[in-house]
């Protein structure tokens, strides 16, 4: 449905600031589109903004000033609730509710919207087969899972009520090198199939460079380029740069020391 | 005639002022719970009455419990009946064990869980009764159970106001230098204390989460 050649922009900042009511200034003067279809990597340092764009586009956070546009409306415009329906989210951990099983886990935004049951319970094992879950884990609990099978189940939340739009925020941060590449791979696969509008945060290069079908780097809240991952890795600019060489140098000294 | 033998005598007296007491406390515990957690949730969604509402509550755990029954006794139907008076007072101490770990048993379910909620567009509503109370719950119900031995003793205090319950035995045995009726009144609200904490602290576990 959402072939890339559409190529309209599903989010927009113009002009985005945001500031703590202490002053601190967290994002300055962001302009940036993110294409229907694409997969936008918001990569940085801590601290660097990527987290807080990320929220401003499901108004967990609200602009200072600028304004933010999902699906061309302003987010200020939107209900809160609706827009975040609309809107999948994968966060670090999963942030999955310990006390719900898989499967209420997975439903939550299908039982939220009142879906009916027969439909919500088709949806489910659906999502299990989608993420490379087996069916007998719907009635666990995700303290009874590995991180990678937690992880999963969080990508299964997010998709659950086929939003058009994926926030995903360091999702594979926590997980082992092994199993991070594995849901590497098969977030490849399935972003080929679902053509989600993704915007993705992470602060690991390579990851950027593998997920990525634009790279936007972001330095002490502002946007310094975004790229797509061929030209990023050949970008000139000093920022960008800087970057490539501090991951080279540190992928060298791990190198050295295994 | 020893401890044992005042027991087997006045067995059915000691019953009555045991459920006299139990009474109390349950009522009492009832109020408190019905006023005190939806004060702590409160409190997590206006930060700026967190100081006032905890400080009185505080405040009023300080007050001697014979003059709070003092203080309380001009209240005008409140006044009026011992039962009433001693309960209200109950429900007071109560109300500060119950607030605070409403409040603190909200604020600690993990961040990430409910900012994910928050995020896939769960309302306040919804965030609160399926997130964050199921959440809080094991550390509410401690809050039961503290506000509850704190009651369990605190109501032998009421017998002083002619509330009735144990400690109608506790203050004759001390009006008569009797030890046995001191006993009568002090061995049953120890058992109580006990009873009530090793039974909500089983449901305590029972309802915490992990």
């Amino acid at each position: 449905m959402n072939s890339p050649s559409q190529n309209g922009v599903a989010i927009a900042f113009r002009e985005v600031s945001y500031r703590f009511s202490t002053g601190v200034e967290l994002l300055n003067q962001l302009n940036l589109e993110v294409h229907r279809g694409e997969t936008l990597v918001l990569l940085g340092r801590s601290g660097s903004g990527k987290t807080t764009t990320l929220k401003l586009i499901n108004d967990l956070v609200s602009p200072t000033s600028g304004e933010v546009y999902v699906e061309g409306r302003p987010t200020r415009q939107w209900d809160p609730i609706r827009l975040r329906r609309g809107i999948g989210y994968v966060i670090q951990d999963a942030g999955l509710f310990p006390h719900f099983t898989v499967e209420r886990n997975i439903s939550l935004v299908p039982t939220i919207e009142q879906w009916p049951a027969d439909r919500i319970r088709n949806r489910v094992a659906e999502l299990l087969q989608l993420v490379g879950l087996d069916a007998s884990l719907s009635s666990r609990y995700p303290r009874e899972l590995s991180g990678g099978q937690r992880q999963r189940v969080g990508v299964a939340r997010a998709l659950a009520a086929d939003p058009p739009i994926l926030l995903m925020d360091e999702p594979f941060a926590a997980l082992d090198p092994i199993t991070r590449a594995e849901l590497q791979q098969e977030f490849l696969a399935l972003q080929q199939r679902l053509q989600k509008t993704v915007v993705f945060v992470t602060h690991d290069l390579r990851e950027a460079l593998r997920l990525g079908t634009r790279i936007a780097l972001m330095e002490s809240g502002r946007l310094v380029t975004a790229l797509p991952p061929d030209e990023f890795a050949k970008s000139s600019d000093p920022l960008v740069r800087q970057y490539l060489n501090a991951f080279s140098a540190s992928a060298n000294g791990k190198r050295e020391n295994d | 005639m020893n401890v044992f033998q005042f027991f087997l005598q006045n067995y059915d007296e000691i019953l009555r002022v045991t459920g006299e007491h139990l009474w109390m406390v349950a009522v009492s515990i009832l109020l408190a719970v019905v006023v005190g957690i939806p004060l702590g949730i409160l409190i997590t969604r206006r930060p700026s009455l967190n100081k006032p509402i905890l400080g009185t509550a505080n405040v009023i755990q300080t007050i001697p419990s014979l003059a709070l029954f003092g203080f309380l006794l001009p209240l005008p139907w409140i006044g009026a009946r011992a039962d009433r008076l001693a309960i209200l007072a109950l429900s007071l101490y109560a109300l500060l064990p119950l607030i605070r770990n409403t409040y603190a048993g909200i604020r600690g379910v993990d961040r990430s869980v409910v900012e994910a909620g928050r995020g896939m567009g769960m309302t306040d509503h919804q965030l609160l009764f399926q997130v964050e109370l199921p959440l809080a719950l094991g550390v509410i119900i401690a809050g039961v159970r503290v506000a509850t031995v704190i009651c369990v003793g605190l109501a032998t205090i009421a017998a002083a106001i002619g509330a009735g319950g144990l400690g109608e035995y506790i203050f004759r045995g001390l009006a008569m230098v009797n030890n046995q009726l001191i006993l009568a009144g002090a061995i049953p609200a120890a058992a109580l204390a006990l009873l009530a904490d090793v039974s909500l602290g089983w449901l305590e576990r029972r309802l915490s989460p992990h």
